[in-house]
């Protein structure tokens, strides 16, 4: 369009938490069905989403119902018939959603839900980590790790595209930092409807509950077909890998914005680098500069999309660096490694057998306290990692 | 007798089953070791047995049938053996006992 | 340019509230700005913390901030040196204090020759006129808009009035607008 001198208007960004950014993405995406129970610090999604069908901005149902198992029960229902449907939900609400993410996906239903992620009790933790989505990570959902608000708007919006992709039809997640993310006020670029549909647009699904066109849905499966019928999800998974790196790339040609499956900041020549997501990337992003500065040579690897993982491209960027150093908001009690995004990439290094250090690091669970000071010390064991081998899972910040 | 079944790929995702009513063609009647037995001379047309059967194996026929005390009746009840499994609670609820569970193969001696 | 702001207040009297709307007016005025609050403390009469972060970079930290450019304090009975910890080189303290910047900086032990600035405002008795309730958080904005010209002043009334919409709006732009012109400032030479 540039070419013919028609330049689009600068769009005004609106100041909004990732809360309220991802009820202007359901709007936007004239979403069918809601169906969501209340928790904190995810709230204020369903509140705003409930604002815009009151003041008719959306025409859609919002489903009460009295649990988060009920809800995504619910969201299923309403998936099945063809319906375009969002739910929301946090720590002890996707704990509790746990058995019906799995009927989800097995049903193949593409519901794309929000997580404002939250430590798990006990004890009572209103506060940020990754311990919920950490504890959901082999439903067979799509997992999103958004960084900003705006992120989170474009997500919502290429989440239902592939989520309701024949080929793909799984649930996506896409999830971000309770109250430091959620709550947070920044600036968002929100896109007209007219063209977020022309984007994503209702595609009716190929087998839905329909009246006159009966089919049985999630029926029971006898050890001679189960196995085929788990095995469709793998494949599934394989495809999204491509389809979301597709849909990624339309939507920056589309609206001006792209973020990639993953990135890599001031990964040119570093020689080590730091595994992070949402608000702890960001953060890393105003330090590195000035630690490259200093002359600690490390970069950035920001995990977006999770589920599927992007191993080619993740065993590219590592054959290039001494060191990794992988920083963990959940912990895998008992395990090898307690960081388990560190044992995916501890796994990934030897089945590709590549030559550097790993080094996993828990932090910030429980959303205790990290400032700039404590991302330049990772930064610095990162650099030392690249000489010195780190065998055990360093629990940062705690009090022993 | 797995490697004769299809793929992962030609099945519909999802195990979603795209031809209704298809457990007509999985005939259960072979799992039955005690087979009931309709006593029509009993039998008062109560219809008990038709609402308890799990499976719907009990059919309403209209058939008529006069008992020996000469009491008419328009209709009766018949099991599908293709279906029945023999659970027997239609022997069970039956207030006249007029079914009886008879074992499926005593009668070929 | 990269300005920090801390807010110090008690649960209901609005510091998150304000952190939002000054982090809303400098996005509107086409900067990047982001604020949040120190959450967990959502108790009336609980010190609360908030921050609001404004740059021109693309990039924001989300970390807690805890070498300000600029201290806020709602609650005269946070007005200690706890408060203002950290408080950078020509750094600005603005606070709901009735007494005169100087005595506010002799309570706060602010060292002269720093090129700090302080402003004090009766952002309390401002609330009571206006709104009958000592919800100062509107109050207070106007003091910083004076003291720091951070942010325009009609940018902030317009947002008030869109969040508290019809009377209550009107109360609030005037209390904004109130603390706007009685606000003394001073430098510590």
């Amino acid at each position: 369009m540039a070419s013919l001198g028609i330049v689009k208007e600068v769009k005004r960004p609106k100041p909004l938490s990732t809360n309220s950014a991802i009820a202007y993405a359901t709007k936007d995406l004239d979403v069918d069905v809601v169906s969501a129970y209340p928790i904190t610090p995810q709230t204020t999604v369903v509140e705003k989403i409930a604002d815009f069908i009151a003041n008719g901005e959306l025409d859609a149902e919002m489903i009460h119902v009295e649990s988060e198992h009920s809800a995504l029960s619910a969201a299923i229902g309403a998936a099945a018939t063809g319906a375009r449907t969002f739910t929301a939900t946090a720590s002890q609400g996707l704990a509790l959603m746990h058995e019906i993410l799995h009927i989800a996906s097995g049903m193949r239903t593409p519901i794309v839900m929000s997580v404002a992620m939250r430590a798990l009790s006990a004890p009572i933790s209103i506060w940020n980590d990754h311990s919920d989505v950490m504890n959901a990570r082999d439903s067979s959902w799509i997992i999103y790790f958004v960084s900003s608000a705006q992120e989170a708007y474009d997500t919502i919006i290429q989440a239902f595209k592939l989520a309701e992709d024949s080929e793909i039809l799984l649930p996506v997640m896409v999830s971000y930092d309770g109250y430091v993310m959620s709550h947070t006020i920044e600036p968002v670029i929100t896109e007209e409807r007219d063209d977020v549909l022309k984007f994503a647009p209702k595609r009716p699904f190929s087998y839905r509950l329909d009246p006159d066109k009966p089919v049985t849905m999630g029926p029971i499966a006898d050890p001679n077909w189960f196995y085929e019928i788990k095995y469709q999800q793998v494949i599934a998974m394989e495809k999204a890998l491509v389809k979301a790196r597709e849909i990624d790339e339309e939507f920056k040609k589309t609206f001006g914005r792209g973020y990639g499956i993953y990135e890599c900041f001031m990964c040119d020549d570093a020689e080590a680098l730091i595994v992070a997501k949402t608000s702890y990337a960001t953060t890393l992003k105003t330090i590195l500069p000035r630690m490259w500065e200093k002359g600690y040579k490390v970069g950035l690897l920001r995990l977006r999309l999770y589920r599927p993982f992007p191993v080619e491209d993740f065993k590219n960027i590592l054959d290039k660096v001494n060191a990794i150093l992988v920083i963990d908001r959940a912990i895998s009690y008992g395990a090898p490694l307690q960081g388990p995004l560190a044992m995916e990439f501890s796994s990934l290094i030897s089945r590709e057998d590549l030559n550097l250090n790993l080094t996993s690091v828990v932090a910030g669970i429980g959303q205790r306290r990290m400032i700039d000071s404590d991302f330049e010390n990772l930064v610095k064991l990162a650099w030392e990692s690249r000489t010195k081998k780190f065998d055990k899972t360093i629990f940062y910040g705690v009090r022993t | 007798m797995s490697s004769e079944l299809p793929g992962a790929s030609e099945l519909v995702i999802g195990g979603i089953i795209t031809k209704p009513g298809n457990s007509l063609e999985y005939k259960t009647g072979d799992w039955r070791v005690l087979k009931p037995v309709i006593d029509q001379e009993k039998c008062v047309r109560c219809r008990l047995c038709w609402i308890y059967c799990p499976d719907a194996a009990i059919i309403e026929v209209e058939e008529e049938y006069t008992n020996k005390k000469g009491r008419k009746y328009k209709i009766s009840y018949k099991v599908n053996y293709d279906y029945c499994k023999g659970c027997g609670i239609c022997a069970e609820e039956c207030p006249v006992n007029a079914i009886e569970m008879v074992p499926e193969y005593e009668k070929k001696r | 340019m990269r300005i920090e702001i801390r807010w110090h207040g008690r649960g209901g009297q609005g510091a998150v509230t304000a952190s939002e709307i000054v982090a809303a007016a400098a996005i509107l005025e086409g900067k990047n700005a982001l604020a949040f609050p120190e959450f967990g403390a959502e108790r009336r009469g609980a010190p609360v913390r908030a921050y609001t972060r404004i740059t021109d970079e693309s990039e924001m930290a989300r970390t807690p901030i805890v070498s300000p450019n600029i201290v806020v304090i709602l609650d005269p009975s946070l007005i200690t040196p706890s408060y203002v910890e950290g408080l950078k080189e020509n750094g600005c303290v603005v606070a709901n204090a009735p007494e005169d910047p100087k005595d506010l900086a002799e309570k706060l032990k602010l060292k002269e020759g720093l090129g700090l600035r302080v402003a004090t405002v009766d952002a309390t008795s401002i609330a009571l006129k206006w709104l009958r309730v000592p919800i100062v958080n509107t109050a207070i904005l106007g003091s910083l808009i004076k003291a720091t010209g951070i942010v325009k002043l009609d940018t902030v009334t317009n947002l008030v009035k869109e969040r508290f919409p019809g009377r209550i709006g009107e109360a609030n732009a005037s209390a904004v607008k109130d603390a706007y012109e009685s606000t003394k400032v001073e430098d510590l030479e």
